[in-house]
């Protein structure tokens, strides 16, 4: 309980992930929200890169970190001008009243 | 050791708070916000482990720039009034799928990490980690030597990604004046200059 140890730090980055998720699915707001839970998923998926990389001692994989860092902001960036357009088009970003594609 | 797990447990607990904060703000603009705070408590999380670089890129990446284009993109979009709507009114349908799919992930996280050892030559197959110089000088000698590939891929992707936001939300608007390099240079004085008598006492009339 006091040593902090590789399991700390997984099971955080799992109940991060966890809320990631739930944040998908739960979400009734606007798609806006829908990429803010993918960008929790990602911090979940550094933290146990870097925790694994820090625990077992080697650098690989804060590399790794750094690459799945520049997705993100590639994801965040490329999402976010989706939204921008949709929004121009159809005037509302609700999930609900996007359902263009009949799923 | 006591204030490692002291810090740990401080900013965990803010990062959890948080993380929930952002899935049932009731605001959009909220959520952005708790957002920036669940940056900022993790990347001093990785600070404090050892990964200084990475905490700061964090900070840097995250807080900087990705969270202030959320930040960009909800007060633009005037999303803000649009309250979130899953305590009351119209049940969400999605709800209980939703916590099938994340417990049992969540489940299945914990079994993984409850069930897991160390291998025992684990430790000695390290790529590089010399204990006497610092974190960014590791990732340095690594990252440009042995994964410079990655690092060039890294940057082609950013750069499709900007090439990619840019086209999408380019849009030409009708009776805006652009400077348009081609037309100035491709004119000539035959069809560009005028030459007129000028009559005393009357002027011309100059058209736009």
């Amino acid at each position: 309980m006091i040593e902090i140890g590789l399991g700390h730090y997984l099971t955080l980055g799992a109940i991060i992930f966890f809320l990631g998720v739930m944040g998908i699915f739960l979400n009734r707001k606007n798609v806006i929200v829908i990429l803010m839970s993918i960008e929790l998923i990602l911090l979940a998926v550094n933290i146990n890169l870097i925790s694994f990389s820090i625990f077992s001692g080697d650098i690989v994989g804060q590399i790794f970190t750094m690459l799945t860092l520049t997705v993100a902001a590639a994801e965040a960036a490329i999402g976010l001008a989706i939204i921008v357009i949709y929004y121009r088009n159809k005037g509302s970003i609700r999930v609900e009243d996007i359902h263009g594609m009949k799923g | 050791m006591i204030a490692h797990s002291i810090f740990f447990y401080f900013f965990s607990i803010i990062a959890i708070f948080s993380s929930l904060m952002v899935i049932t703000s009731r605001s959009t603009v909220n959520s952005v916000f708790f957002l920036i705070l669940d940056f900022i408590s993790v990347g001093c999380l990785f600070i404090m482990v050892g990964a200084e670089f990475l905490g700061m890129i964090i900070l840097i990446v995250y807080v900087g720039a990705v969270a202030v284009l959320f930040l960009f993109v909800v007060m633009m979009l005037n999303v803000s009034e649009q309250k979130q709507s899953w305590f009351i009114g119209k049940k969400s349908t999605h709800l209980p799928t939703g916590l099938i799919v994340s417990v049992l992930i969540f489940l299945e996280l914990l079994v993984v990490v409850g069930g897991w050892k160390y291998k025992d030559n684990l430790m000695s197959s390290s790529t590089l980690n010399v204990s006497n110089i610092s974190n960014t000088h590791q990732l340095g000698l690594v990252m440009y030597t042995e994964y410079i590939l990655y690092f060039q891929i890294a940057g082609i992707i950013l750069l499709l990604s900007m090439i990619g936001a840019i086209l999408l939300t380019f849009r030409e608007r009708p009776g805006v004046k652009k400077q348009s390099y081609l037309k100035q240079i491709s004119r000539n004085p035959s069809s560009s200059v005028e030459l007129k008598n000028v009559e005393s006492y009357k002027g011309v009339k100059v058209d736009d």
